[in-house]
């Protein structure tokens, strides 16, 4: 397989949009050479994120490139959208706020599953979710 | 944290022991593993991980499906270690506002506890507890030069932390009244209207305020809805009820107050509560305030102190040892 240089990008519209996101960002992992539990968890991220776009935010995309920051390879991941964007950032990071009623692990889950999150979100404009996770 | 290596050695050690003998002592020793990688903050998933890596090492050529497998339970798993570490910072987070409550929790007594005044004609005795940390419950004395002694005791409804907070206020306000005496009358409606612009509509205060002249053994007091306490004479040897009418601080700015006046004669008793002395719910339901007046009817002979002691005591033992309700109890005594 040719190392993927290029970013891969994914629109979602759909739940198969979030199963290709998955799909695409594993297969990124894997080449990297992330183990099999980083692997999981970088696609359960995707899921999240990808999951929340369809939920709240659709149309939006989910983009996976490789990174090299002074050597430090790894991988990351941006959800992007244009929907109603999140009033509250503080609660939303708070643990057990959407966990408790069932939605899934969260932006908190996101976070722990990967090394370094940033959220930037705006009242009625949409939100941007950056998310990367480095080879060890 | 634990090291990886270490922990994937001692994991492959323990598993191979096992497939070889299936004793229980591996098992038992893989349970004490086990804790002790939970102390590591180690995740399911990654555990599991740790036994799938070993798996393909002892079996290179292992059934195919069986190795998917595997993978489908890790990504199964990868979502109980999120749950399982979210709730490990909720813990944390618990136990750091358990410690922050307690902190507040000693504030607010260094706040509520009012010295008990020293006088010669009466005897007096003070028990305060709260049902949690924080108490709803108020009580103070202040005695001035010319040997007038001011007595308070209020409740806010509720209680815990939201009730702590307001009575906070209570203590600020009584605390900034005119250092001369005032009528309780007028200090109930002074204090009504300071409740009523400050505190949420949904809160109320009851409060019974007494002003006693030492001189003429006269108690002069009015009551915004607060549980009636008992009067004692001695005379006639007989409890009566301590009533007062008014409405509870914070309903309406206007509400004005009935001012009453009692002579306290030698022996006489007067004895103030809130109503989580009134409201001890036992197994038979809630006592009744005629049972609070035997218990203390029984215990009349003792000190103020040790009758407020014990009644609470005795009412702690009938509720079992849970308090429901913030608990305040004050007996004055006149000295024989």
């Amino acid at each position: 397989m040719m190392m993927k240089n290029a970013p891969s990008r994914v629109e979602i519209h759909n739940e198969w949009d979030i199963v290709r996101a998955r799909q695409s960002g594993r297969d990124y992992a894997k080449e990297l050479g992330f183990g099999n539990v980083d692997q999981a968890r970088i696609a359960t991220a995707i899921s999240e994120l990808a999951r929340n776009i369809y939920l709240y935010a659709k149309p939006g995309v989910i983009t996976i490139e490789v990174i090299d920051d002074q050597g430090k390879k790894g991988l990351a991941i941006t959800a992007k959208d244009d929907g109603p964007g999140i009033n509250d950032l503080r609660q939303a990071m708070e643990d057990g706020y959407t966990t408790s009623g069932g939605l899934g692990a969260g932006l908190p889950g996101v976070k722990r599953l990967m090394d370094e999150f940033d959220i930037l979100s705006e009242a009625g404009k949409g939100t941007k979710i950056t998310a990367r996770k480095y080879l060890r | 944290m634990i090291d990886q290596e270490q922990m994937y050695e001692r994991y492959k050690r323990l598993l191979a022991e096992y497939m070889e003998g299936k004793n229980e002592e591996t098992l038992y020793n893989g349970q004490l593993f086990s804790r002790h990688m939970i102390e590591c903050g180690v995740s399911p998933e990654d555990v599991l991980s740790v036994h799938i890596e070993i798996m393909r090492e002892f079996f290179p050529n292992m059934d195919e499906r069986l190795e998917s497998s595997f993978d489908f339970l890790l990504e199964a798993m990868i979502g109980y270690g999120l749950a399982y570490r979210e709730h490990q910072n909720l813990r944390f987070k618990q136990r750091q506002l358990e410690t922050e409550i307690d902190i507040a929790a000693n504030v607010q007594q260094s706040l509520l506890v009012s010295a008990v005044p020293e006088i010669d004609s009466l005897d007096i005795g003070v028990i305060s507890k709260p049902a949690k940390k924080m108490s709803g419950d108020y009580y103070h004395f202040v005695r001035d030069e010319q040997n007038f002694l001011s007595i308070a005791i209020a409740d806010v409804i509720g209680k815990g932390i939201p009730a702590a907070m307001c009575m906070s206020m209570i203590k600020y306000a009584m605390d900034s009244e005119p250092e001369q005496r005032t009528k309780p009358s007028a200090v109930l409606e002074n204090l009504n209207r300071v409740v009523e612009q400050n505190v949420d509509p949904s809160m109320f205060i009851t409060m019974f305020y007494g002003l006693y002249n030492e001189k003429e053994h006269r108690l002069y007091y009015a009551s915004a809805g607060h549980e009636p306490g008992f009067f004692y004479s001695s005379q006639k040897d007989r409890f009566e009820e301590l009533t007062a009418k008014g409405r509870v601080l914070g309903l309406d700015r206007s509400t004005k107050y009935r001012e009453y006046e009692k002579l306290i004669m030698p022996g006489d008793m007067i004895v103030l509560l809130s109503d989580g002395v009134t409201e001890c719910r036992t197994k038979k339901g809630f006592i009744e305030r005629g049972e609070v007046v035997d218990l203390i009817r029984k215990r009349m002979d003792r000190s103020a102190q040790e009758i407020v002691d014990s009644v609470y005591k005795e009412l702690e033992r009938l509720q079992e040892f849970q308090l429901r309700d913030d608990f305040t109890l004050i007996i004055l005594k006149r000295r024989v």
